[in-house]
């Protein structure tokens, strides 16, 4: 299943392509992209796992940015 | 500008008044600070620089401890961390502050650009309808356009958007599609044709009944296509990724060696040596191409959708720029895919109405397309057909029509097999244009011709000119043509290869040989195929890059394209080969201008030619610079 979410205070490239690479490595998680023009995560994985892997990976996220948040 | 922003433009101000005020109180106060041991001038002097330092460079300092903590210690924040705590160390204190406001009216200005950016590129989403209106009870009702269902009717009034795909029941109207097309005179819409979503209702009250849910609609995928554009990445912004990667920590080792091998080797002052490193790292910052790359594709992307086209990646935009072959399947494309009268000749004695007029009473009765196409050019040319007139019509199977008009005159319609069955030479002209020619006749002798073709849009030769002056060296045309009607057609629009008497299944073969051949010439480039979408989905896909023309509302040709001509004309496909290449040029161009100016500028820092200062501007400077010709990719135009 592929789903996108939207991203607030995901500001900047670098940090983005950090957040795809570290989303990336979380197992369960087919691909993922992190677009920091679009300000957009898609992500795509198993849907009954997804929740677990969003939980993993909205941590995944904020050790590279803490003030940047995903939209459940 | 947003809330964050704002809040940081007056933290800059703020620190910089400071920090002018604290320059001149201790440049006033220069003799008494003489007079204190240096330990305490030190400490004085540090506290009172902290405070502007710290009014901009806190959350740069707290990002840099967390970043530490989690492991990631090359990055922009941890460089200018320790550039600036460096200048603390050594004393030069006005350009440690200095150093960090500029850094943050860098990312101020970065930021604004970005935002500015995705604004405009965003403005696409104006096309997202905010509700819809439903009848009820006599009154309209708006609701979300999510909860309206297929077979709803939905009412649009004067100056609404068309919120989802249906079906005009009621009222007529001109609808205003530029959004959606790039194409800005309004188009007349009446009862019983598809109205597509996002177009804008200029008049008038129009009923619809929908015939897609909102996620189906045209809007909702056109919005997702641009949105989903920018996760498909070019192998420029890859390389940039991959490329900081390496690069930040590389900086940081050559700048320990810049601080500790010469003092070492060379037994020179260990503050010389540090400064420079600190120097070296402030000017190796990577963040001007990290951002103007991304920067530069997104800004081509929105420029294509300005002009009603859609390309679904930069990968793509990256490709068309490199391609050197377009391949067009012929009809539809290049022509209009509608036949119609482009010439009629006569014997001399006839004239053209009368001809016409016969043409058009014998085919009165077929539904063919060229029976329909001579009434349709009859009803143009205001005449109207006299049933009273026929007595008879019967059809000739592949070759015409036999018209026994009520005063028991005889005339045939039809094809030169025709005439000579009647035993009739045609008349000694010869058609001017291709197609298929239509003779008049009667038992006697040939009246005249009318020939009718697949009408080649006025803007094919302009848009086969421009591609080769931008560097297209191959175009080639497929058709199910036959071989004269597709060479003469190819010539008028100066195509270089014709493949025609092709059946739908030999195109595909054919475009696999013409990218497998193209692929031996070169690796690089790739092939382009333009279609419009019906029955070429295969082709589409099959190509480095399959543009879909006219393609609004044809979900399988929206799904198998790479870039969507959302109307169908091909001086498109050169208006978006451009927008390729300019991008393309551009991002060069910034790869090449920061690096260049911070190795010179690196290098310089280490020869202790270039200060603090000169630092400071070759990072925030280039960076800036990078964005501003990044940006202008929103600005495009073709003229």
């Amino acid at each position: 299943m592929k789903k996108r979410f939207d991203m607030v205070d995901l500001d900047c490239a670098n940090c983005a392509a950090k957040m795809e690479e570290a989303i990336n490595k979380i197992e369960g998680v087919e691909s993922a992209t992190v677009s920091f023009m679009a300000q957009k995560l898609s992500i795509e994985a198993a849907e009954e796992d997804f929740e677990k892997i969003m939980k993993k990976v909205v941590k995944a996220i904020k050790k590279v940015d803490a003030d940047c948040e995903v939209v459940l | 500008m947003n809330k964050k922003q704002k809040r940081t433009l007056r933290n800059i101000i703020i620190s910089i008044a400071l920090l002018v005020i604290i320059s001149i109180i201790f440049e006033i106060l220069e003799d008494k600070m003489s007079e204190l041991s240096d330990i305490s001038a030190r400490i004085i002097k540090t506290a009172a620089y902290l405070v502007p330092y710290l009014i901009v460079g806190l959350k740069v300092l707290k990002k840099a401890g967390r970043n530490i903590l989690n492991g990631h210690v090359f990055d922009e924040n941890f460089l200018m961390t320790l550039a600036t705590i460096g200048a603390f160390a050594l004393g030069e204190y006005t350009e440690a502050a200095a150093v960090m406001i500029f850094y943050q009216i860098g990312e101020l200005f970065e930021n604004i650009a970005v935002n500015k950016s995705r604004t405009a590129i965003t403005s696409l989403v104006k096309l997202r309808p905010d509700y819809a209106n439903i009848e009820k009870d006599g009154e309209l009702e708006k609701v979300d356009p999510e909860e309206v269902k297929v077979g709803d009717i939905i009412v649009v009034l004067a100056g609404e958007k068309v919120p989802l795909d249906g079906v005009v029941k009621e009222g007529e109207s001109f609808i205003n599609t530029s959004a959606l097309t790039g194409e800005s005179v309004p188009r007349r819409i009446t009862e019983g044709e598809d109205i597509l979503s996002g177009c804008i209702n200029e008049q008038g009250v129009l009923k619809v009944e929908v015939t897609k849910e909102f996620g189906e609609s045209t809007v909702a995928r056109i919005l997702d296509m641009v949105e989903n554009a920018s996760t498909r990445k070019s192998r420029q912004e890859s390389f940039i990724t991959r490329f900081a990667k390496y690069y930040t920590p590389l900086v940081v080792l050559a700048a320990v060696i810049v601080a500790f091998l010469p003092p070492i080797i060379l037994g020179e002052s260990f503050s010389v040596w540090i400064g420079r490193a600190l120097i070296f790292l402030v000017i190796s910052c990577p963040c001007a191409l990290v951002i103007s790359v991304p920067l530069s594709f997104f800004g081509g992307i929105g420029a294509a959708s300005n002009h009603g086209i859609l390309v679904k990646g930069s990968n793509y935009l990256e490709a068309i720029a490199k391609a050197d072959t377009v391949v067009f399947d012929k009809t539809g494309t290049l022509t209009e895919g509608v036949f119609a009268v482009s010439e009629i000749v006569t014997d001399g004695n006839y004239s053209e109405d009368e001809i016409l007029s016969l043409a058009a009473h014998a085919e009165n009765y077929s539904n063919h397309p060229i029976a329909v196409s001579v009434k349709n050019e009859f009803e143009k040319r205001g005449g109207v057909i006299d049933k009273e007139k026929i007595k008879k019509s019967d059809e000739i199977a592949g070759k015409g029509i036999e018209l026994i008009l009520i005063d028991g005159k005889i005339i045939y319609v039809g094809n030169l097999k025709l005439l000579s069955d009647i035993g009739v030479k045609p008349i000694d002209k010869q058609p001017d244009s291709y197609g298929t020619v239509v003779y008049i006749a009667d038992k006697e002798k040939c009246f005249g011709f009318i020939t009718i073709s697949d009408t080649v849009k006025e803007s094919s030769e302009r848009a086969v000119k421009r591609l080769k002056s931008q560097g297209i060296t191959n175009t080639v045309m497929l058709t199910g043509d036959r071989k004269q009607t597709a060479d003469a057609v190819a010539k008028e629009i100066g195509i270089d290869t014709v493949y025609s008497e092709l059946l739908p299944a030999d195109k595909l073969e054919k475009l696999e040989s013409i990218i497998k051949n193209d692929k031996e010439k070169s690796d690089d480039a790739g092939v382009v195929f333009v279609g419009d979408g019906i029955n070429d989905a295969p082709s589409l896909i099959r190509a480095d890059i399959g543009i879909a023309m006219g393609a609004l509302g044809q979900d399988a040709a929206i799904e198998a394209a790479d870039i969507v001509l959302m109307d169908d004309n091909p001086e498109k496909i050169a208006t978006v080969n451009c927008i390729g290449r300019k991008t393309i040029r551009i991002v060069k161009e910034n790869i090449v201008f920061a690096l260049a100016v911070k190795l010179l500028a690196m290098v310089l820092g280490v020869l202790g030619i270039a200060g603090m200062w000169f630092a400071v501007f070759a990072d925030v400077g280039v960076s800036v610079i990078a964005i501003l010709n990044s940006m202008r990719m929103l600005r495009f135009s073709e003229k």
